[in-house]
């Protein structure tokens, strides 16, 4: 018998078929990016309108609940243009599913929906003439039902791009839903800070400080597990020289771009947003207004980063095969 | 270079050729694709586009190798790679001669189905035979089961949207036929048939081929304990995985999702709270 076929050229085995990828691209394309943001957006905005729903700031909640529907509005634009077959949206309410994030994401998405639509009815319907004491209290009822939906909608699509097989994406498990929560929070506070610059007249008093917190807790949030993102990426080694770690598909081109100039936006619009100044002056509208801008554009960069480096990090084989080549045969000198 | 011994399989002619084939309704059937004989012909790329009325995909040169398929795709469910490479000899390290392997792959039925398990209408669903089907009539195009899957199988179909791959010809074996690839393969390298018997073959296969010298023959998929809890669908390969395009270690990513949701749970409980303490907190309005 011949000897074995050993040890072709020595060690140099190709991470994949003639260096192409493993995996599929993702089908999805920009919408998708568009909607992780603006569901965030609506989850975030949500909890301003129901708290100030509680506070009686009847003008706040009314405007918070607008942004809110709009915000659902082009997230379901969004999420149908996205699909193969767009006439066959309502074939995602067939099932009811645990095993798949965007089943249950749907119906997370539904009962949100229906609970803000229900409040902005409410409204709408107190103006048409529906007696103040039922119109009142449904929409308040529904606005507080919408905030507790709301974290649910904010931190579910973490999962859903996690629960794929995607490097960049699903090695992002455990910090993404803490990034979303962060990013949608600090959305929603942005957009308190707008509509009340939008809102009232200078009057003095204290200039929109719920909001403004929130906006600002949200943005750090955001950036911390921004950070604790790269950081474990960066511990997922691919034993590849010019890419050492899946936190590389962050590295270069549109991703890089895109994360730069999303931390740009939410550090330097949080900053604004604190140091505006506490009373209620144009100067205050004007400076917290702008940083508010800035942090809304942040946390959509943010979104449309993770999603171009999740598509970058499967169209490398050198990101799937790595890690896993690895984690079979680990580098001598490590246990 | 060393030539591996083609002609022999170690399997029953019968089993795997024209006739009856011996397998239930209650049973897991699949295949095991012994890549050690097969000769790169792509008559399984050829039955199986004819049998399934899948599209033509257009008309690629690749100039590489003898395949200008180039991967598995929604009009593409059984693609012959065809590695051709240099090999040196290990004391000079010069290049001594080239090499060929061949090996027909598909998708792997895996026992747990991430495409399955993502898919959110239920179009993907689990056959009697405990294969992995997409229902056409359901789909609807969302996507998601292509960024599932770890072994880049399922994809859309332009023009069309939803998502194609390999039935393991479900129409066939509902009617006791075997798969078109298994019945088209000359070599027998395409193997069909009940799982267990084909994870005993394979095993009595990779046995000869070691004792035969050829060291680096390896099976892959057919451990239930791996990643995705084995494949229906498993392999006899002559290297590394990823030599022939295949994730050496691919795990089910639904295999982490208890802890996504748990996470997910507390970063929303999280979320509440700052909302909450930032926006109520200092009683009524200003």
């Amino acid at each position: 018998m011949p000897r074995a076929e050993r040890r072709m050229v020595p060690d140099v085995t190709p991470m994949s078929y003639y260096g192409q990828p493993v995996l599929k691209a993702p089908t999805w394309k920009w919408p998708i990016a568009g909607y992780l943001f603006t569901g965030g957006l609506a989850a975030g905005t949500s909890l301003v309108g129901a708290s100030a729903r509680i506070r009686r700031d009847r003008r706040l909640a009314s405007a918070a609940s607008a942004a809110t529907l709009c915000a659902l509005g082009a997230s379901s634009a969004f999420l149908i243009e996205d699909l193969g077959r767009p006439s066959r949206f309502h074939h995602m309410l067939r099932v009811v599913k645990v095993t798949s994030p965007m089943s249950v994401g749907t119906w997370i998405f539904s009962l949100f929906s229906a609970l803000a639509g229900a409040s902005a009815a409410a409204e709408v319907g107190e103006r048409a003439g529906v007696p103040e004491r039922v119109a009142r209290p449904a929409a308040a009822v529904a606005q507080v039902g919408s905030a507790l939906v709301a974290p649910a909608l904010a931190t579910y699509t973490a999962v859903l791009v996690s629960d794929t097989a995607v490097p960049a994406w699903h090695d992002a498990r455990r910090q993404l839903p803490w990034l979303f929560a962060g990013s949608a929070t600090a959305s929603g506070g942005a957009m308190g800070v707008v509509l009340s610059a939008a809102l009232a007249p200078c009057g003095g008093g204290a200039f929109a400080a719920g909001p403004r917190r929130m906006a600002v807790a949200g943005a750090l949030v955001e950036v911390g597990a921004d950070e604790a993102m790269h950081r474990r990426l960066r511990s997922i080694n691919t034993g590849d020289v010019a890419k050492p770690s899946v936190d590389s598909a962050y590295a270069t081109g549109q991703p890089r771009r895109l994360a730069r100039a999303a931390r740009a936006c939410t550090v330097g619009g949080a900053a604004a947003v604190a140091l505006a100044g506490r009373r209620d002056r144009p100067r205050t509208r004007l400076i917290a207004g702008a940083g508010a801008l800035s942090v809304l554009s942040g946390a959509a960069l943010q979104r449309f980063a993770i999603f171009h480096a999740g598509r970058a990090s499967a169209a490398d084989p050198v990101y799937t095969v790595g890690p896993q080549r690895l984690r079979l045969v680990p580098p001598a000198g490590q246990p | 270079m060393t030539i591996i011994d083609r002609s022999s399989t170690g399997t029953d002619v019968t089993l795997a050729g024209v006739g009856t084939p011996a397998y239930d309704r209650e049973q897991r059937v699949g295949f095991f694709t012994d890549t050690s004989v097969c000769i790169g012909c792509k008559a399984c790329e050829v039955a199986c586009k004819e049998w399934n009325d899948v599209p033509a995909d257009g008309l690629e040169f690749l100039g590489r190798s003898y395949d200008n398929t180039g991967r598995l795709s929604a009009d593409t469910w059984r693609h012959v790679a065809f590695v051709e490479q240099p090999v040196a000899t290990p004391e000079t390290q010069a290049v001594s001669g080239m090499r060929w392997l061949m090996s027909s792959d598909v998708c792997k039925h895996c026992t747990s189905a991430a495409c399955l398990e993502v898919c959110p209408t239920g179009a993907l669903f689990r056959t009697e035979f405990e294969t992995v089907v997409v229902q056409q009539d359901i789909c609807n195009g969302c996507g998601y089961c292509v960024s599932a899957c770890p072994f880049g199988v399922i994809d859309q179909r332009k023009g069309d949207g939803r998502v194609w791959k390999c039935t393991l010809c479900y129409d066939r074996l509902r009617g006791g036929q075997t798969p078109a690839c298994a019945q088209a393969c000359p070599t027998q390298s395409i193997q069909f048939g009940p799982l267990e018997q084909l994870r005993e073959r394979a095993a009595t296969r990779v046995d000869a081929l070691h004792q035969q010298g050829v060291a680096d023959a390896r099976l892959y998929g057919e451990d239930p304990a791996d990643g995705v809890g084995g494949f229906g669908a498993f392999f006899l390969l002559l290297d590394r995985p990823e030599v022939y395009g295949l994730p050496p270690d691919p795990v089910s990513t639904t295999r982490d999702l208890p802890g996504m949701w748990r996470m997910a749970g507390a970063a929303a409980l999280g979320m509440l709270g700052l909302a909450a303490g930032s926006l109520l907190e200092g009683g009524r309005r200003a």
